[in-house]
């Protein structure tokens, strides 16, 4: 480290850039050791949980896809799966499907997105996917093609990208015809051999950062790769019912962020891409095991930076998925169950694109809501982040201040961290004390 | 680092308008959908210098800009300096979405105690900066253009992005979005199948997507204005409401929560669910 090995140096990164939401980044270095990581959060508190409160459950699915723009699927998805259940409301295998086929197109909209525009112009020297596009225009093409077909799909079966409008509690508002769907699959062939390519250009980045020993979390089902269905699982051997989760993971606060952290059992986990692939692998579809197998790299990947191959595994998948779904679907003969509505708790967890988000509500008699709780990906990727920093610094402090920084940056961005979704929960915590 | 100025596209002489787009409280999807703009969005950077978009480059460049974009809406302490200060460094400042516009969804907290909130979310509430209510940016500085929406319409933030290019003054309708519906021929909702659709004072420019999604509207592109030629005038909530109470047998609280959704703090809005909470 230059200068006095004596002094306090403080690296800091005042605005993050190419990631959802605002948030800052403050390392202080003592002597030459790593004293402290902050991940602050300063994107403002929006008490998504607080006035969920007295809104009627048929409210929810709009409601809860608001806490996030890039995946609004998810938080839809895990708010009709939690409260379903208590309600009595069995989901016949025909909404189950387009139930998954909407969330492949939110896969592959926001996972082109963080591979094409985020996350591969920093393994190609560029300030942004625009920037890129300049000297690497046919590249970024084909990147902004599949987002757009994934962005199509989710436009076919909700109306718009953004905050869909057809998700409801026992089904959808209104189901595609078969005509409409098919008339996707010459695009999505098109897009699963691009996925292909994504794959072998992604593969062969290098990846610099320090190897991390994780604990990964994800779900796991008893046939499909997880989305909306399957049990908590860990690579520690812990498996339990989403129901079951409050009971291992807990919130706490932290007095420099506005984003909670959730922990397993007062440490850091992961959860994500990285987590689904290492549980999963098995799960994957046989053309997605094939180029998984065809880039030499071995699972379980275990650098924050190889995301970005996890991710392109997933949008392959999610493509594979979708034309899957798409030949075999048929128009269930009710778009929505019927559902009345009763008084009880229900508690779900699906897999966002970053990772497992869960959800429980209570409900009153008269359908409103009585308590939400929602606890995003993000939030318990934070402390994760921070573990993966410390394990970084001591190998690059002797760089300077702004390479360090840019480092700390990339690692950070690797995980596609949505801090809008992480700055809105709340409830049931407890302060850390150290 | 902004070698873009070097653009051989580029007519000598007229630098393109600088571009800023900056988020408050929100949830990014305003943002998001300028990186949708798929088949435009390698154009539109080619027509415009984005010198500050942070969500999508890491080059960060100072203002004045000649366009600012802003997303969401002003909820903390930290939010007042900021705004007047864009308002300072920009010509054109456009907001981008409901929260920028009608202060969003999170401007329900206007109706709630926000101690009460960050008591009963955080236990130790003394470290969260955040003011009692949720405003728009039109509260605090003046804005050029308004585009509702949650989310925006991309094709109509392009259109305003193209005018002010060419020189043109941008035009954003105001009527309501049933007038689209009928245009696309959708079977009104209300009348045929007696959903409560917001459609007859809600502002077009969604495309009518929810009643061609067999649903009713949820009024996410706000109140529309009753009449295209006299601006301002409001739209006939109370009617409207007397239908659902009296033909759809809906209750006062049900209409609460109708009015008291994603843009519930603009006026026609909260003084329908205003007084119908009074009752």
């Amino acid at each position: 480290m230059p200068g006095n090995p004596d002094s306090t140096r403080t690296i800091k990164i005042d605005m993050m850039a190419r990631v959802e939401g605002e948030g800052a980044l403050h390392v202080t270095v003592k002597d030459g050791q790593v004293q402290d990581v902050q991940l602050r959060i300063f994107e403002p508190p929006r008490f998504f949980e607080a006035f969920l409160q007295g809104r009627h459950v048929n409210e929810v699915p709009d409601i809860v896809a608001r806490i996030c723009g890039i995946c609004p699927v998810a938080y839809q998805m895990s708010a009709v799966h939690a409260l379903e259940p208590i309600f009595g409301v069995e989901i016949p295998q025909g909404i189950r499907d387009l139930r998954r086929l909407l969330y492949c197109g939110e896969w592959i909209e926001s996972h082109v997105l963080h591979i094409y525009l985020l996350q591969s112009p920093d393994f190609l020297g560029f300030a942004s996917g625009l920037d890129m596009a300049r000297s690497h225009s046919d590249l970024v093409k084909r990147g902004l093609r599949m987002k757009k077909a994934g962005n199509h799909l989710l436009t076919l079966l909700g109306g718009r990208s953004v905050h869909p409008v057809s998700v409801k509690i026992g089904g959808f508002s209104q189901a595609p015809t078969k005509s409409a769907l098919h008339a996707l699959k010459d695009e999505f062939l098109w897009a699963r051999d691009a996925a292909v390519e994504t794959l072998r250009w992604v593969s062969r980045f290098e990846f610099q950062d320090p190897e991390q020993t994780y604990t990964f979390l994800a779900l796991r089902g008893s046939s499909d790769y997880p989305m909306n269905e399957g049990d908590v699982m860990t690579n520690q051997g812990h498996h339990m019912a989403a129901s079951e989760f409050e009971h291992h993971f807990h919130e706490v606060q932290v007095p420099y962020s506005n984003a909670l952290h959730c922990t397993l059992n007062g440490r850091s986990y992961l959860t994500g891409p990285l987590a689904r692939l290492a549980l999963n692998q098995d799960r994957l579809s046989a053309l997605a095991k094939e180029f998984l197998q065809s880039t030499g790299l071995a699972l379980p990947f275990n650098r924050a930076s190889m995301g970005i191959v996890a991710r392109s595994v997933e949008v392959l998948y999610a493509f594979d998925e979708a034309l899957r779904l798409i030949e075999n679907y048929e128009p269930p003969c009710t778009p929505a169950v019927p559902v009345t509505f009763r008084a009880g708790v229900g508690m779900a967890a699906t897999e966002a694109p970053r990772g497992l988000l869960y959800h429980r509500y209570e409900v009153n008699t008269d359908g409103t809501i009585r308590l939400a709780k929602i606890v995003p990906p993000t939030s318990q990727n934070q402390r994760r982040m921070e573990d993966d920093l410390r394990n970084l610094l001591p190998g690059i402090l002797h760089l300077n201040d702004q390479e360090t920084a840019r480092k700390c940056e990339q690692l950070i961005r690797s995980y596609d961290p949505c801090i809008s979704c992480a700055t809105h929960f709340l409830k049931f915590t407890r302060e850390e004390v150290s | 680092m902004n070698d873009s100025t070097e653009e051989t596209q580029n007519p000598p002489g007229r630098p393109r308008p600088r571009i800023a787009v900056v988020k408050f409280a929100s949830c990014d999807g305003c943002q998001l959908s300028i990186l949708n703009m798929e088949d435009d969005l390698l154009a539109l950077g080619e027509a415009l210098d984005i010198a500050y978009f942070p969500e999508a480059s890491s080059n960060m460049q100072p203002g004045p800009y000649d366009i600012t974009l802003v997303e969401g809406s002003i909820t903390c302490p930290e939010d007042l300096p900021r705004i007047l200060d864009l308002r300072q460094q920009t010509t054109t400042l456009i907001t981008i979405g409901a929260c920028a516009t009608s202060g969003g969804i999170q401007a329900l907290r206007n109706w709630a105690d926000v101690e009460a909130f960050k008591r009963a979310v955080y236990p130790s509430p003394e470290y969260i900066h955040s003011l009692s209510t949720s405003t728009p940016i039109s509260e605090h500085v003046k804005v050029d253009y308004e585009l509702w929406g949650c989310p925006l319409d991309k094709q109509q933030l392009l259109r305003v992005l193209t005018d002010l290019l060419r020189g043109v003054t941008p035009r954003i309708p105001t009527h309501s979005v049933c007038l689209e519906c009928k245009r696309q021929g959708h079977v009104c909702v209300l009348v045929s199948k007696g959903m409560s659709c917001l459609g007859p004072v809600t502002r077009t420019g969604c495309g009518a997507i929810c009643p061609s999604m067999g649903r009713e509207c949820y009024g996410c592109f706000g109140p529309a204005e009753h009449d295209s030629v006299i601006p301002g005038v409001p739209p006939n909530t109370d009617s409207l409401a007397k239908q659902f109470h009296e033909h759809f047998q809906l209750i006062p609280a049900d209409m609460v929560r109708r009015f008291r959704g994603i843009n519930g703090s603009v006026q026609p809005f909260q003084k329908e669910s205003d007084a119908w909470e009074s009752r």
